[in-house]
């Protein structure tokens, strides 16, 4: 774990030279053993060394770097938290604590669904990503963005954005803010949708966090007010009981039909469940399934890794697959920068950016303690995403093939799609696919594209590890609901934050929309925002690719787009302050993430093949039922799914549009800083000293 | 891992051994989800704002609390 730095590097001594040069060999070592192993099969013990010396590296050397040389990091400063103490939004919290907090906001759904599908390349290129991208960007983005925030008082990215670059860059930085969180709450609503379509047991269990929930809002309100801790231990017995009742549902053929629904009725309940979710108060539902969440998430994520550590699994999948070329059937387009795009979040992620500005400044207590919750958590973070990939390539390729490719690609019969997966190379049989399923408690496994599900059974597998195969089932409906209750928090809490700017801006024109308490204001804003994100989910299900094939990269578009904007603030901040011989820290993150997003987006609107590029697709789908040559259920839908993708590359072009119009902001107020002209003045807040300072 | 919990023990006795370790996690989870806000809110209150009339009760604190805190960015992908 660790440990706060010291306020400047000193030299290291004899004994620490050895041991760091020990951690780079074996690190190097263990990277090497990755990249080149060409057996059958690799231990992921590998994978748990060569992240950990990346990350001991990283945080020790590069991260002290720009505490000392670059931030400055002033430990005698007093925090906002020092200053502004109001007893509830501005509190000096111990760091220990700040980092549960800042890492519990960060870990969301995002790194173990990317790194997953990701897998479809191998389990190499993912891999390097996650780590080199972590250590030298994601880490330093929410550790700079942490640190500016910090001196100024603890303001949102948006509000810096206005700041230091002006109108522009804050509404550029806003209309982000609400675009990716459609598009995420979206896609996330399409895993929930894939794990849940005609599974009775995943679907009653996902269904009894609902009311689950509620008691547990009941009892922190009314029966005993505050009373967090016994209230989520109730909830979390609640919870494995329902795990346990869920298979006992699937079992009495009278129960199990009302729980058995097809991916578009799913998606409309999801639809009304966050209509309704959004204009209750939040202490109903929304804060006690978060409380949930969180336990069960830094839960499981723990017990992963001990499992991980303890039984270290052998690695199927190969390091490199041939659908580098393009050709995956998860989601298209070719190694770059597709395996960027899709990682997104376990490497880099510009939605960090809102949780570093904003919420996590308020409480530190120490300005030195920025460097181990902004660098520390995001390496937390990237180590999900690196155990998210080794459950993922524990599975024989073949089997992680066949839950994760969309029924479109492969063939709808499991002997079609055997057939196509096998040809690929990956062995499987339809009895082995069937068996899989019985064991865990499924009808099929096929086509449950998303992430979840082929992550659920790669966690079965590891847990059942150490304990019986009877346990199978449980550990896999155990793994989906705490993916789909986190999921339906990221929901709930996106759908919220969209509606909060929407009634900010609506508010400009009509003084009573803006009114976040006014119910009428409430029910309307909400009920658009729930509309702009449905819309999107409905149309995934229907999509014969699977929606996830689209929309995942998207997302990922979206997101790196965000941390693009994020990067173009705090470089800007980096210049204005004088630090412009440090400025390749973030400027070279920055052009990374320009050329990957900008070549997606360009890939995905422009490409001429149908497979990558949204307009292709349109173009093709159009000419073909033009012609009469769809099967007739795809031609009633047609129109809409052309409609959909035109749809979809407005977006990209919209995305790649803010972050650019943020990339030219920053070099306008660079320039005119270099040359001496007039920017608006650094809103950094003056030194205080702490009263904590020693003498 | 942990360093010393911020709070003095409610525990005049001192505890050893694995009762201890518990009392610490149990500190560490109050701390960390919040049971603790109450009091904290109480001390800040007594200290900045005494005679301004009567803090909120421990019902009022916690249900305006959470209406404050998920105004806003509060989870991420």
């Amino acid at each position: 774990m660790p440990q706060q730095s010291p306020a400047h590097s000193p030299r290291l001594s004899p004994a620490s030279l050895l041991v760091w040069i020990t951690i780079s060999v074996l690190g190097a070592a263990a990277f090497g053993g990755i990249a080149l192993h060409r057996g059958e099969t690799i231990n992921s013990l590998w994978f748990i060394v060569a992240a950990s010396c990346v990350y001991a590296i990283g945080y020790r050397f590069y991260s002290l770097f720009i505490a000392t040389r670059i931030l400055h990091l002033d430990g005698t400063r007093a925090t906002p938290a020092e200053r502004l103490a109001d007893g509830r939004d501005f509190v000096p919290t111990h760091r220990w604590v700040v980092f549960g907090h800042h890492f519990a906001a960060i870990a969301g759904p995002g790194p173990l669904i990317g790194p997953t599908l990701a897998a479809q390349f191998g389990y190499l290129p993912g891999t390097l990503w996650i780590l080199l991208g972590g250590v030298l960007g994601g880490c330093v983005q929410d550790f700079i963005v942490l640190f500016c925030s910090l001196r100024r008082n603890g303001r949102s990215l948006g509000q810096m954005a206005r700041d230091e670059l002006g109108p522009v860059g804050g509404l550029a930085a806003m209309l982000g803010v609400v675009m990716i969180s459609l598009i995420l709450i979206a896609v996330l609503g399409l895993v929930v949708v894939n794990a849940m379509k005609h599974s009775p047991w995943a679907t009653f269990t996902v269904a009894a966090t609902i009311p689950i929930a509620f008691f547990m809002g009941f009892w922190m309100r009314v029966l005993r007010p505050g009373q967090v801790l016994e209230a989520t231990a109730i909830g979390i017995a609640l919870l494995l009981l329902s795990v346990a009742g869920g298979g006992w549902i699937d079992g009495m053929p009278a129960l199990r039909v009302w729980f058995d629904y097809d991916a578009p009725t799913l998606a409309l309940m999801i639809i009304a469940y966050g209509f309704m979710a959004a204009v209750l108060p939040v202490w109903m539902l929304l804060a006690p399934r978060d409380y949930l969440s969180t336990f069960m998430k830094v839960g499981t994520i723990a017990a992963l890794a001990v499992a991980i550590l303890l039984l270290r699994p052998e690695i199927h999948m190969p390091a490199v697959t041939q659908f580098i070329d393009g050709t995956g059937p998860i989601f298209s387009g070719k190694l770059f920068p597709f395996v960027f795009i899709t990682i997104a979040c376990g490497a880099i992620s510009g939605f960090h950016a809102l949780i570093s500005s904003g919420t996590t400044p308020k409480l530190l207590m120490n300005e030195a303690d920025a460097r181990m919750i902004g660098y520390g958590a995001m390496m937390m973070e990237s180590f999900v995403a690196v155990m998210a990939m080794i459950a993922a390539t524990v599975l024989e390729p073949g089997v992680y093939f066949a839950i994760n490719s969309p029924a479109g690609v492969v063939g709808a019969e499991a002997a079609q799609a055997v057939a196509t997966i096998s040809s690929w190379g990956f062995p499987v049989t339809v009895e082995q696919m069937e068996s899989l399923a019985r064991e865990m408690g499924e009808v099929t496994l096929f086509a449950r594209t998303g992430g979840a599900p082929s992550l659920a059974v790669g966690m079965a597998h590891i847990f059942s590890m150490v304990s019986s195969r009877e346990l199978l089932s449980l550990w896999y409906h155990f793994a989906i609901m705490f993916e789909a209750l986190f999921i339906l928090t990221t929901l709930d809490a996106g759908t919220r934050v969209s509606r909060f700017v929407l009634q900010d801006f609506l508010g400009n024109a009509v003084p009573a929309l803006g009114r976040t308490s006014w119910y009428p204001s409430v029910l309307f804003t909400s009920a658009l925002v729930v509309a702009a994100w449905g819309y999107l989910l409905y149309m995934g299900t229907i999509d014969p690719l699977g929606g996830i094939n689209s929309m995942w990269p998207l997302f990922g578009i979206a997101n790196q787009m965000l941390a693009a904007i994020a990067l173009c603030v705090v470089t800007t901040i980096l210049v204005k302050s004088g630090k412009t011989r440090y400025l390749w820290v973030t400027a070279l993150p920055l052009c990374w993430l320009l050329i990957v997003t900008t070549t997606a987006a360009f890939q995905k609107l422009f490409n001429p093949a149908p497979r990558v590029g949204f307009l292709a697709h349109a173009r093709d789908l159009a000419d073909k039922l033009a012609a009469g040559t769809l099967p007739p259920e795809l031609a009633a839908q047609a129109p809409r799914l052309v409609f959909n993708d035109r749809l979809n590359a407005g977006l990209t072009l919209l995305l790649m549009c803010l972050a650019w119009i943020l990339v030219f902001d920053m070099v306008r107020v660079c320039r005119r800083h270099w040359r001496g002209q007039v920017v608006a003045p650094s809103s950094e807040a003056p030194y205080v000293r702490s009263a904590h300072a020693a003498v | 891992m942990y360093a010393a919990p911020m709070q003095p023990s409610e525990h005049t006795h001192l505890p050893t051994g694995f009762a201890r370790l518990l009392l610490t996690l149990r500190k560490i989870l109050r701390l960390l989800n919040g049971d603790t806000a109450y009091a904290r809110y109480l001390e800040h209150w007594r200290m900045t704002h005494a005679g301004e009339g009567e803090p909120m009760s421990r019902a009022e604190f916690f249900t305006t609390e959470t209406a404050r805190r998920w105004n806003g960015v509060r989870r991420c992908c």
